[in-house]
């Protein structure tokens, strides 16, 4: 109650700057009907930091950009959903195999979105949805890797990502990966680059406020592949990794590199108890 | 050749090596406040050219993250830093110069980037290009940009 009072009076105050940039209370249903988790309560691991409430990118995006989201035939993620769906029934390799040999139906992958990156035992790695796609492509079909995030690739995130559209984020973080999720914290605070900034600079510090044109959002990775309205394309999560530390003056790292996947699995823990929204669509 | 003298010239533009008679970022004297009291040029800055260098994306682009309402001619004002509207009364040009040369002495750990250094840096880049430098880097300001930059922020009163 008596802090219900008090944000009201600071609503009150700051108002005029604020209003615009703070991440909205609007509802993701999609297609009317199913509705997603777009904010929920931080997991233990974010106790210690600056971050009340896990928010989905969508909700520091315009009206507009939401609504395409919202609707199927508005969402023009959904035509690379059709691509991945021509390229899992395509037989490729030298093993005669197309996706389909193996998993059937698309639907056989519900599920596995929410889980990944995740400890593969009989690789005994830390594997993205990518290297895993790439690692039936090579060792199962006999066929070429699909470029780590390149269009192909990005197509069939997207179709796998779809099976779990609504279901929570749950990627493990202790066990086997424990070390490499350590790992990708220590990258996640790392400033990096002639900026000197680190992610959390950005994403966990100053959420909700505008960079220059810019509305910073949680950095949040439950929504790829994402369809940017900016370069009208799918964007796979190590592409958007790249930008972001070029931005910071920085030298990268390389996609689907230790280091990228190590962040990946972090950024992903960041967000465990969000909706998969993939093929979702940012600005 | 006439390639190397054209690169030498245009990194020399950009924000070269300190020329002679401009205090380099490695002589920086901070006081143990994080003030510079020497001018970097000893030439008086320029308030106007220092105003581009803050609205300019490629140049400070300081808007990123203050708004400063004398720059409303340019679009989109950040939030993440303070407002500098009446920033010429709360500090003097010393205390501004080390601000902007490299404000984590005066605030340690600020998210604000040093404008003048050019070493210590984790993973630095070449420029916005992702890539390794492919020499020593330049500071992100020159030594006259900064006495710009100084100059127009000296000239942001309240009434
Ligand atoms: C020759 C059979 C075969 C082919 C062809 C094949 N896979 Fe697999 N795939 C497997 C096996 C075996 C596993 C590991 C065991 C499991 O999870 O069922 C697996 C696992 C996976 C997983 C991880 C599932 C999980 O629960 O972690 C994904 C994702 C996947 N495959 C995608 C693909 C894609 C995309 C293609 C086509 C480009 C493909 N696979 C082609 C056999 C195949
Ligand atoms: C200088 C500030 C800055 C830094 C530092 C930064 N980012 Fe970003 N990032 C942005 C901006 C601006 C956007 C686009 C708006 C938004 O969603 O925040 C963005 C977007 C993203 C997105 C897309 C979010 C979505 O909903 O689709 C991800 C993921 C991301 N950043 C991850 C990272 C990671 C990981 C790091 C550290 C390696 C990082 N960022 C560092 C500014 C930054
Ligand atoms: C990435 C964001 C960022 C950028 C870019 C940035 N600043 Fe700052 N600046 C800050 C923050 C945040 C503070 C507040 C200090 C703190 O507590 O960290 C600050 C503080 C200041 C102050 C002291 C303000 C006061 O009233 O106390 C001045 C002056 C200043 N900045 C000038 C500049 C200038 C000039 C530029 C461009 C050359 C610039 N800043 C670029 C974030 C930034």
């Amino acid at each position: 109650m008596k802090f219900k009072a008090l944000t009201a009076i600071a609503a009150l105050i700051v108002a005029p700057g604020l209003a615009m940039a703070d991440p909205d209370d609007d509802t993701m249903i999609i297609n009317g009907e199913v509705e997603m988790i777009t904010k929920t309560a931080v997991p233990e691991h974010m106790s210690d930091t600056a971050v009340s409430e896990l928010m989905s990118g969508w909700h520091f995006r315009s009206d507009e950009t939401q609504a395409l989201q919202m609707d199927d035939f508005d969402n023009p993620g959904m035509i690379f959903v059709d691509e991945g769906m021509a390229q899992w029934e395509t037989v490729e390799g030298t093993e005669g195999n197309s996706c389909a040999s193996c998993h059937e139906d698309p639907s056989s992958m519900k599920g596995v979105r929410a889980v990944y990156p995740k400890w593969n035992e009989d690789a005994g790695e830390v594997r993205t949805l990518a290297m895993q796609i790439n690692a039936c492509r090579t060792e199962n079909m006999g066929a070429e890797p699909y470029k780590y995030t390149g269009g192909e690739m990005a197509n069939m995130e997207a179709l796998i990502a779809l099976q779990s559209r609504g279901m929570p984020i749950n990627v493990a973080i202790d066990g086997p990966v424990a070390d490499v999720w350590e790992q990708g914290k220590e990258l996640y605070y790392t400033r990096t680059g002639q900026l000197e900034l680190s992610c959390a600079n950005c994403h966990e510090d100053n959420y909700g406020n505008m960079i220059r044109a810019d509305h910073l959002s949680q950095g949040q990775i439950n929504g790829f592949p994402t369809y940017r309205l900016k370069n009208a394309k799918l964007n796979t999560v190590h592409a958007r990794f790249k930008g972001c530390v070029r931005d910071t003056r920085a030298e990268t790292f390389k996609p689907g590199g230790p280091e990228f996947t190590a962040l990946e699995l972090y950024v992903a823990s960041r967000g465990n108890g969000l909706s998969v929204e993939g093929p979702s669509v940012r600005n | 050749m006439k390639l190397s003298t054209t690169i030498l010239a245009a990194a020399a533009l950009a924000a070269g090596p300190a020329l002679a008679g401009e205090v380099a970022p490695a002589d920086l004297k901070f006081d143990e406040y994080g003030s510079v009291s020497e001018s970097l040029t000893g030439v008086p800055g320029d308030p106007e050219n220092g105003a581009n260098v803050l609205k300019n994306k490629s140049i400070g682009n300081c808007i990123a993250c203050h708004q400063v309402t004398a720059l409303n001619d340019a679009p989109f004002h950040g939030e993440i830093g303070p407002s500098l509207d009446g920033v010429g009364d709360r500090w003097g040009e010393a205390e501004l110069r080390g601000l902007l040369t490299n404000a984590k002495m005066t605030f340690p750990g600020t998210i604000m980037p040093a404008y003048y250094k050019v070493e210590g840096f984790v993973r630095p880049g070449n420029a916005y290009t992702g890539k390794a430098p492919d020499g020593p880097l330049t500071p992100l300001l020159t030594a006259q940009q900064i006495e710009d930059v100084v100059a127009f922020l000296l000239t942001q009163k309240e009434e």
